[in-house]
């Protein structure tokens, strides 16, 4: 039921911080179309999982909406044509990664008529049943639109051990500077929330809960006036403290409900979609339109005309600048939010499913206060949303203790950056926790590597162990052979044993020149025997 | 008196027939402690520390024969996991480290002669007698057993590059030495 009054529901996670929110810069900028580039270079990867394969080559024309890879595994999404235009080649192109490393990346060049694949558009999305819905949001290329990018299809598909009842439309946009969320809830809530009855269906949840942070009140009472008529949505306003927006975090505000550590929401019957995914699935089922472009916060001091732009994935961030008047002193490209995005070393690199906001830190905005060392003043540990001891973790990260650090569930870390954001000693925190989780899974990757090598050593030598057992049989039953044979032949006339001798020797003769070995001579089973013979006789039987 | 030393006689001789049977019975196989240090090893089963693979090597550091320091694939890290296992200070790394690489067979180049093939530890390559061979490169440690026996060179190794699925965050006091030197570099070239 839409609520006349919205109570603002407080913050029941510990810690959290209130940073400056920096959103000014672009709330009151509506969403923009940016017009589509020349030129585009589409990652093959926009995901977390697998990156899709390329379907296309060099020279196919290809319309807008139409696949150009396909996903490669469970946990993966294909990736579509931002636009109609002709596919120039498909090679590794700077990445948005922190690494500043390339990726496989299609490079598309517009024709400049945008023209539509066919569409096959299902308003009627009860017909399609819940995993009908689930293979078009596959096939639509969904992913988590909150900056994760995890395919959403999976997460639609909780298992028939979990039943969801409640689905939370995360709305909360808790970190400083992004306002995408906020502009899409207040120009388009009737879409957003569309699409949210359309994942209540797919997952038979009963309630729909949308959850926005109580600083953002022209998306609330937007958000509001568009939920009449829809019994099962609720609208709520959530107390403003980062990182409202963290899935676990809004999760226990909301309902109560804590998740577990190392669970999934839907263990405790919850389900988490950020609203730029909602509306993402309106347009895949309603319209019929795979996952082609989304709408970004360009933000920080360092542009010119801070914006909030629709834009098609594979668009430059440098394209995206020069929409936006350009950039002056720039210290920093943060892709994301500013505390859980991450740095990027230029403008080249596209833009991507997960690009909710792309950040000009201005030089004087880049912090240079020298590094100190911890003091253990404990700021940290108070601030911490997870209630993890995050002085701790940076002690062992930084010895490279990676057993111990996991002791303090490091892997319950998300990264919010609440920590470093407080700490007086300007330490990097976070980057200790990202180091160190990628050590980890770096070595378990190189045991399962080891663990590989171990069996296939183990089964050649197991294989060779064999080999020799069998040749070793086969000369012993020969033997005997020879042995019979000459106790019989000591009976006869000694002139005919000479001559099978001789005979004998003859052969043998010509069993050691090498092209005679495929003579399938028997013979040649005696020379075996000899020194030296071992690896030909290997060889033999390798062919 | 008499009492107390019949239970007490009768008692060690049962529990000595018990564990006499059970170590019969339920002897372990393989030995633990080999099994340990193997786990830690890398697994290249390269040969560099002078035994037939990392199991041989693994039984002579449980026998007491082998020092740890000579697996150059595992680097310092084996070398200390070892002397963590085995409570011994941890000495230097015999050899130079090498980066991950996988073993390529230039195929136009490629006689056929199944030398490599016999010589590969973990079975990964495939081909067949005057048929071109190839790596397969997901299962290669990396050895370079296969370079040595090939009589036209047309194996070579090559680095693993780093990509996006395995790249990994650097230590951040690294990369603040790496930034500060680029800095420093500029201040120089400025100067």
């Amino acid at each position: 039921m839409a609520e006349q009054h919205t109570p603002i529901l407080p913050a029941f996670f510990p810690g959290g911080i209130e940073p400056e929110e920096h959103k000014e810069l672009t709330s009151e900028s509506p969403i923009r179309r940016l017009p589509v580039p020349d030129v585009l270079h589409v990652p093959l990867k926009q995901h977390i999982g697998n990156p899709a394969q390329a379907l296309v080559k060099a020279g196919d024309h290809v319309r807008k909406g139409d696949v150009i890879g396909k996903p490669e595994g469970f946990v993966s999404a294909p990736v579509h044509a931002p636009t109609s235009g002709t596919v120039t080649a498909i090679e590794d192109y700077p990445a948005p990664h922190p690494s500043g490393l390339n990726g496989p990346t299609v490079h598309l060049e517009a024709d400049g008529r945008d023209e539509w694949t066919e569409l096959d558009p299902r308003p009627d999305f009860h017909k399609l049943g819940p995993a009908g819905i689930r293979g078009r949001i596959r096939q639509a290329g969904l992913v988590g639109m909150g900056g994760a990018g995890f395919p959403t299809f999976v997460k639609l598909n909780p298992g028939p051990d979990r039943a969801v009842d409640t689905i939370i439309l995360n709305g909360g946009e808790s970190e400083p500077y992004l306002t995408c969320d906020d502009r899409l809830m207040r120009e388009r809530p009737k879409e957003i929330l569309h699409g949210a009855s359309i994942i209540g269906y797919t997952v038979g949840a009963k309630r729909i809960v949308v959850a926005i942070e109580a600083n953002k009140w022209q998306a609330i009472s937007a958000m509001l006036g568009a939920s009449v008529g829809w019994p099962q949505i609720e609208v709520v306003a959530v107390e403003n403290r980062y990182p409202m927006g963290a899935e676990k975090q809004l999760i226990l505000s909301v309902t109560g409900r804590e998740v577990p550590s190392g669970r999934l929401p839907a263990d405790v019957g919850v389900l988490n979609q950020n609203v730029g995914t909602a509306y993402a699935t309106y347009r895949a089922i309603v319209l019929g339109e795979p996952l082609i472009e989304r709408v970004v916060t360009v933000s920080g001091e360092a542009i010119r005309e801070p914006a909030n732009l629709e834009v098609r994935f594979g668009t430059p961030i440098e394209t995206i600048a020069a929409a936006c008047g350009g950039y002056a002193d720039l210290g920093r490209l943060i892709m994301g939010g500013p505390f859980v995005g991450s740095a990027l070393h230029n403008t080249d690199p596209p833009m991507v499913k997960e690009t909710n906001g792309l950040i000009f830190h201005a030089r004087s905005q880049v912090p240079n206060e020298p590094v100190m060392p911890c003091i253990r003043c404990g700021a940290c540990v108070e601030a911490c949303p997870v209630s993890l001891v995050p002085n701790e973790m940076y002690h062992l990260a930084r010895n490279k203790e990676f057993e111990r650090v996991q002791d303090y569930d490091l892997f319950d870390c998300i990264e919010c950056g609440c920590c470093a954001w407080v700490c007086p000693s300007n330490l990097p925190l976070v980057h200790y926790y990202r180091y160190a989780k990628s050590e980890i899974q770096a070595k378990e990757r190189q045991k399962e590597v080891a663990d590989i090598a171990r069996r296939r050593t183990e089964a050649r030598d197991a294989r060779l162990r064999r080999e020799k057992e069998e040749k070793e049989a086969k000369r012993r039953a020969k033997k005997k052979q020879t042995d019979a044979a000459k106790a019989e032949s000591d009976t006869t006339d000694p002139r005919e044993e000479a001559a099978r001798k001789a005979a004998d020797k003859r052969r043998r003769m010509r069993g050691k020149s090498p092209q005679s070995s495929d003579d399938g001579n028997d013979a040649e089973e005696g020379d075996a025997e000899g020194p030296g013979t071992a690896a030909t006789s290997d060889e033999s039987n390798q062919r | 008196m008499w009492a107390a030393i019949l239970i007490l006689g009768g008692l060690s001789l049962a529990i000595g027939l018990f564990l006499a049977f059970a170590s019969r019975k339920l002897a372990v196989e393989k030995d633990p402690l080999v099994e340990e240090i193997d786990a830690r090893l890398p697994q290249t089963q390269c040969a560099q520390c002078g035994y037939p693979g990392c199991n041989p090597y693994a039984e002579a550091i449980a026998r007491g024969e082998a020092e740890i320091n000579r697996c150059p694939p595992g680097g310092q890290e084996t070398v200390e996991s070892l002397a963590e296992l085995l409570g011994v200070e941890p000495p230097s790394l015999e050899g130079e480290e090498r980066p991950p690489s996988v073993a390529i067979i230039e195929e136009d180049k490629c006689i056929g002669c199944t030398l490599c093939i016999q010589a590969c530890p973990v079975d990964a390559i495939v081909g067949a007698p005057k048929q071109m061979h190839t790596v397969i490169e997901d299962a290669c440690t990396g050895c370079e057993l296969c370079l040595e026996p090939c009589p036209v060179d047309c194996i070579y190794m090559e680095p693993i590059p780093e990509t996006l699925e395995n790249w990994r965050w650097r230590h951040p006091e690294k990369q603040e030495a790496i930034r500060d030197e680029a800095s420093q570099k500029v201040v120089t070239a400025g100067g």
